[in-house]
């Protein structure tokens, strides 16, 4: 994993949105395309990312090769105690990520 | 290997790359009722932005929610029936999300329509989709 952006902002009101952007730098291969002597590059694509906030769940994604190559995501969480946000991803290789980002709810 | 047998299966192996071209609506139908049981769906209430035309179908930006923000949602789901295959996300939603909405690139293989499906807390599933022309195909090279 050559290059993770996860821009959360450091404050923000309660009640109000958090939003979260996540850039991964990921190659998202499709398993669709071949290589010069025709063999089929093999998948690999991250299949699931899970965000949560304070230890709930914001949302959990299960993404398909339809997805772009170094795929960017944008949700949002309710701000409620000041807490991490933490992004965790897995791709067909088995490489897990993870990425947290602290927010102050004032 | 004669000139022709030469020429036949290096024409193949040029061929190979695009012959699982695109989903069909059968397959498209399918993967929603994986997802929705085969419950009934009912045009409305999901809002799926994209754009009409697409220079570039390796990342089209996707925005996917509910018209409400404020509404609960248990599900969303996008699929497309021009790629390869069906499916293109699902994200199920928890109680620390502020809209049941989320942004994402995808990839488009070529002209098609882009189907979103919303299931609802209640159980009631909902759909939108949109009909877009790709001008440059994913997938491709």
């Amino acid at each position: 994993m050559a290059r993770i952006l996860l821009n959360v902002p450091k404050q923000a009101r309660r009640g109000e949105a958090i939003e979260i952007k996540l850039l991964l730098s990921h190659p998202m291969e499709t398993g669709q395309r071949r290589d010069e002597t025709g063999a089929i590059v093999p998948r690999n694509i991250i299949r699931d990312v899970t965000c949560t906030y304070g230890g709930a769940l914001v949302v959990r994604l299960e993404l398909f090769p339809a997805i772009s190559a170094n795929p960017f995501l944008h949700i949002a969480a309710r701000a409620g105690a000041s807490g991490d946000v933490v992004l965790t991803w897995t791709d067909d290789a088995g490489l897990v990520g993870t990425e947290t980002a602290a927010v102050e709810v004032v | 290997m004669n000139r022709r047998r030469l020429l036949l299966t290096g024409g193949l192996l040029v061929a190979a790359p695009w012959l699982p071209a695109r989903a069909t609506p059968d397959a498209v139908a399918d993967a929603i009722r994986a997802v929705t049981g085969g419950a009934p769906l009912q045009p409305g209430r999901v809002r799926l932005d994209l754009p009409a035309m697409v220079e570039n179908g390796n990342a089209v930006g996707m925005t996917v929610g509910l018209d409400d923000p404020a509404a609960p949602v248990r599900s969303l789901h996008v699929f497309a029936d021009g790629n390869p295959l069906p499916n293109v996300l699902h994200a199920a939603f928890g109680p620390a999300a502020f809209r049941p909405q989320l942004a994402t690139r995808i990839r488009l293989a070529n002209n098609q329509t882009v189907h979103a499906v919303a299931i609802l807390p209640d159980g009631t599933c909902w759909t939108a989709s949109v009909d877009l022309v790709v001008t440059l195909a994913a997938c491709l090279e």
